[in-house]
């Protein structure tokens, strides 16, 4: 399987076609695609276009740009024109956009080939991909076992060698976690660094778009191909996307890194094993490593479930069935929202929208939102306190390899536990990448976590890159 | 209206005006009134999934000319959401400002110099316009509702009185002091008809010195007439259900303007819980000084000072003339009897002709220029135009334009000559006998007939006072 920065190169220097790599991944979805449910729509006709018009360009001599040709995977939360967009929610079942997300743009101006929309947990609310009203995604590696989530699907995509590359999204760790249990790189950037403008919103203040791949080095092009400030989202940051490629094989030397204690407290052993040789690793590439303790990451998962769902409680009010999507007619306008939205939402986003309602409550504000937001300062200032004394900091992605269908869906707060380690991150509005690190339990991959502060992505990646080659991978 | 001996009413309005931006207030659709529906819509004012919104520092800017106008202090402020389910609200949820509003505070003098606390005013955002078809035209019992989204999006401000309004007349001289302030300001067109300017009335009654009464709140009040009767009625209404041993209960009301009556819209517990939080999609705003200055100093005079100015050029005004000034601010027509009336032109006559004749030809004012309303009004003055050809040459001008010595001269007003009047006056002497001996004999009214008759003969080209001086040469 090539990688994405290889397909570009041939692309770009005549060596093979976008057409001919769209068709080798065509073939690779249609494999196996039923066996996983990795695609809940592949854009057969918009990908073979967008194929043949770089083909074209590469024809004309034009330099295409760092994507020329990809094949890439979206995350069914991202909008694209006239290309159905579903959440995997029944809500939404059938609607197609009339726009595109600014990263699908900048992802077309890169060259890269949408090929389709992968399955996901219902907006994005889940850590398995079990949530999706369109069936569970498999992990490729173990089709017996869950693939992580939210972003399930665009892991998978990544792991059965359909694509390259992939989008997901990342709230509580819906790209690093699904990245630890497939094996891949995956980065949770810096709030603000990719716009959300057109990702269908979960919790607004949480959401970042970020890459999967296999090498460290395709996930730094597909980053800086999307990064940098859009007109269209308030939140994004003011400069235009970093440099990150050239800073891939910069290493660590002279880094100091903190391995959290909360970050491996009730990991499984092989989790925590995996993480103290990532550790010796690091430190043979000439980074300090120090340990060091953070408790207020304790409290990041009782934080995260207040005001992520209160902030979903709101975002998701516009699935009303007024203006799109499905509506269950009913006697007046009330029973006819009310009707859409019983038979639209599935059983965990409904309980999020109940308990976010609850948390955002006249008379339990101050409890329990309110207090939430107090834990998120103290968290900012936990990390900030961290960062003065060390570059990064060390710790497992998710406490244990990928689980069985089935073994955790029945006990929502099991599920949520799969986040805890990758929670302060997004609550902090920083960085952080899982990065494939030895293999656990039944030989699958371990996923160690590498955070850093805002605007800290070329050195995650250079970090990322030593444990790849560490680990014996190119 | 006077309520019942010992009754007092206090209200506090809240007044949303839109604003008058070209674009949205979160996004690049045109704000405009009466577009065919939904043609003024995009991805974020229809809250598609996925749309983010990026504030419109014009609306920003107009928000902070209004509490500059009302001595307002204008603060670093956020956006909430303000969340609930209407058909009419792309997201179910308004964006809004809560705890902090980008104007706090401030104060409103009216013209009977009675002056009107300003608690805040916050930006937010419009709602769609719904239609129901069927039923009663409300949404509940229609057989179908349509949504209009061009309204989605519009800036709003809200602005908020203390409760310091103490009887229905000055309820409606505040929100027209207001209205003034807004036009004059730019932020909006004043519209009131067009919804451009929509008013809530809270109202509650009490005992003079006593503490305030349970309130109700009115909603939707669309013109000041409106508001006006509202008012007195609900405070009625209240003081009445008091007297017969009754409380009254908070609550929202209708008023229907055709029964003359308010109703119950919805009671307190049937309130809505708006889960205000953060707008996490937005940053916050905190127009910086260098900001605050650009707007302060592009802030135009406001009506009070200018209708003092003008009240200013006549000599102990009467009550009539002081309504004609309102009238001529109102419409920003003082230019034109400020121009006359540094001409050495009579200010009352100016300002009567503004008020009446510039007003009635409003649609053509950029036709006329305050050089040629002096001029005209100066031959009016000078007797060389009667009132009738003044007011003739006035409305010529506004609807074609031109030079008034040019219109005067097309129209045959050209003065009628002493020689002319004279022979005209002569020859009426001599077909009315009788009425001229008695005005001769001392009986002045008789001088009313011979200009009436004077008038007719010369189609109004004749001037009164030459008309007078004629008989009096003559008596």
């Amino acid at each position: 399987m090539k990688t994405a920065q290889q397909i570009a190169h041939e692309v770009q220097s005549g060596a093979t076609t976008a057409v001919a790599e769209l068709g080798r991944a065509l073939d690779a979805v249609r494999d196996r695609n039923e066996e996983l449910n990795v695609f809940l729509y592949v854009d057969e006709a918009g990908a073979t276009s967008a194929a043949h018009a770089i083909d074209e360009r590469v024809a004309r001599g034009e330099v295409v740009g760092p994507l020329a040709g990809v094949p890439i995977a979206l995350k069914d939360n991202l909008c694209q024109t006239g290309v159905p967009t579903t959440c995997s929610s029944k809500i939404l079942e059938g609607w197609r956009p009339p726009y595109n997300a600014t990263v699908i743009d900048r992802l077309l101006a890169a060259g890269a080939v949408p090929v389709g929309k992968t399955n996901l947990d219902e907006f994005a609310m889940g850590s398995s991909t079990e949530n999706s009203a369109f069936g569970p995604t498999r992990n490729p590696l173990d089709p017996s076992r869950v693939p992580g989530g939210s972003s399930g699907g665009s892991a998978a995509a990544v792991a059965a060698d359909m694509t390259p590359i992939s989008l997901g999204s990342d709230t509580g760790g819906s790209i690093r976690q699904p990245a630890a249990l497939c094996g891949l790189i995956g980065m949770k950037p810096t709030y603000g660094l990719v716009s959300r403008y057109g990702l269908i919103a979960f919790a607004s203040s949480l959401d970042q778009i970020g890459p999967f791949s296999k090498t460290v080095m395709d996930s730094a092009i597909l980053l800086e191909a999307i990064a940098g400030h859009d007109p269209m989202d308030s939140t994004s940051l003011p400069e235009p996307a970093p440099s990150l490629v050239a800073h891939v094989n910069d290493g660590v030397a002279g880094q100091r890194v903190g391995l959290v204690r909360e970050l491996v407290e009730g990991a499984d052993a092989d989790v925590v094993a995996a993480v103290e040789q990532a550790r010796r690793a690091l430190e043979d590439a000439g980074a300090t490593v120090v340990e060091l303790s953070i408790p207020e990451f304790r409290l990041g998962l009782s934080a995260y479930y207040l005001i992520a769902p209160a902030e979903a409680s709101s975002n998701l009010a516009r699935f009303d069935g007024v203006r799109y999507g499905n509506r269950i007619d009913a006697d007046d306008v009330t029973a006819m929202m009310e009707a859409t939205r019983t038979a639209g939402f599935g059983a965990e986003v409904k309980r999020r929208i109940m308990l976010g309602t609850y948390a955002l409550s006249a008379g339990y504000f101050d409890a329990y939102y309110g207090q939430a937001l107090k834990v998120r300062t103290q968290m900012i200032q936990a990390f900030h306190r961290a960062y003065q004394q060390v570059d990064l900091l060390l710790g497992a992605t998710t406490p244990s390899v990928a689980f069985k269908f089935g073994s955790k869906t029945s006990d929502p707060m099991a599920m949520y536990l799969s986040d805890v380690f990758t929670i302060p991150t997004n609550l902090a509005g920083e960085a952080a990448v899982s990065v494939p690190f030895g293999t656990g339990e039944a030989g699958l991959p371990v996923g160690v976590q590498l955070l850093g502060p805002g605007r800290s992505e070329a050195r995650l990646f250079a970090a990322a890159r030593v444990l790849e080659i560490a680990d014996g991978r190119s | 209206m006077t309520l019942p001996a010992g009754w007092e009413m206090v209200v506090g309005l809240e007044v949303h005006t839109e604003l008058k931006t070209a674009t949205k207030m979160f996004c690049g659709c045109a704000n405009a009134f009466g577009s065919e529906p939904n043609t003024n819509i995009c991805p974020v004012c229809l809250g598609l999934p996925g749309a983010l919104p990026v504030l419109n520092e014009r609306a920003v800017e107009l928000a902070m000319a209004i509490g500059m106008a009302l001595h307002s202090t204008i603060a670093p402020s956020t956006f909430h959401r303000k969340n609930y389910f209407y058909p009419d609200m792309p997201k179910d949820f308004q964006i809004s400002q809560y705890d902090l509003p980008i104007n706090s505070g401030g104060y409103l003098d009216l013209p009977d110099g009675s002056r009107v606390s300003v608690e805040r005013a916050h930006l937010e955002e419009d709602t769609g316009k719904s239609t129901h078809l069927g039923g009663s035209g409300r949404i509940h019992g229609a057989d179908r509702s349509l949504v209009d989204y061009n309204r989605s999006g519009v800036p709003l401000v809200e602005i908020v009185s203390g409760p310091d309004i103490r009887n229905a007349a000055q309820a409606r001289a505040y929100a027209s002091e207001l209205r003034g302030i807004l036009i004059a300001t730019g932020a909006s067109d004043g519209r009131m008809e067009e919804g451009s300017m929509r008013i809530d009335a809270n109202v509650s009654v009490r005992h003079a010195g006593e503490p305030f009464g349970t309130r109700c709140e009115i909603k939707n009040l669309n013109s000041l007439r409106s508001l006006q009767r509202a008012i007195d009625f609900e405070a009625l209404r209240q003081i009445e259900l008091i007297e017969e041993g009754g409380t009254v209960r908070q609550e929202t009301r209708h008023w229907d303007e055709n029964l003359g009556q308010t109703s119950t819209m919805r009671t307190k517990e049937e309130a809505e819980d708006y889960r205000y939080f953060r707008e996490p999609d937005l940053a916050d705003l905190a127009p910086d000084q260098a900001w605050q200055d650009r707007v302060r100093a592009g802030l135009p005079v406001m009506p009070a000072q200018r209708r003092r100015e003008l009240a200013a050029r006549l000599e102990e005004p009467s009550e009539a003339q002081l309504d004609a000034v309102e009238v001529v601010i109102d419409q920003g027509l003082e230019r034109f009897v400020h121009a006359a009336a540094e001409d050495g032109v009579d200010a009352a006559l100016a300002l009567s002709r503004a008020a009446n004749e510039l007003v009635a030809g409003l649609d053509g004012i950029e036709r006329l220029s305050p050089a040629s309303f002096s001029a005209t009004v100066a031959m009016e003055q000078r007797g060389e135009l009667s009132a009738t050809q003044a007011k003739t040459v006035l409305a010529e001008l506004l609807a074609h334009g031109g030079e008034p010595r040019d219109v005067v001269a097309a129209m045959g007003f050209a003065q009628l000559s002493a020689d002319s009047l004279g022979a005209t006056v002569a020859e009426l002497i001599e077909q009315n006998p009788d009425e001229w001996s008695r005005y001769r004999e001392g009986d002045d009214k008789l001088a009313q007939f011979f200009i009436g008759l004077v008038m007719k003969a010369t189609k109004g080209q004749a001037n009164g006072k030459s008309v007078i001086a004629e008989l009096q040469n003559r008596r």
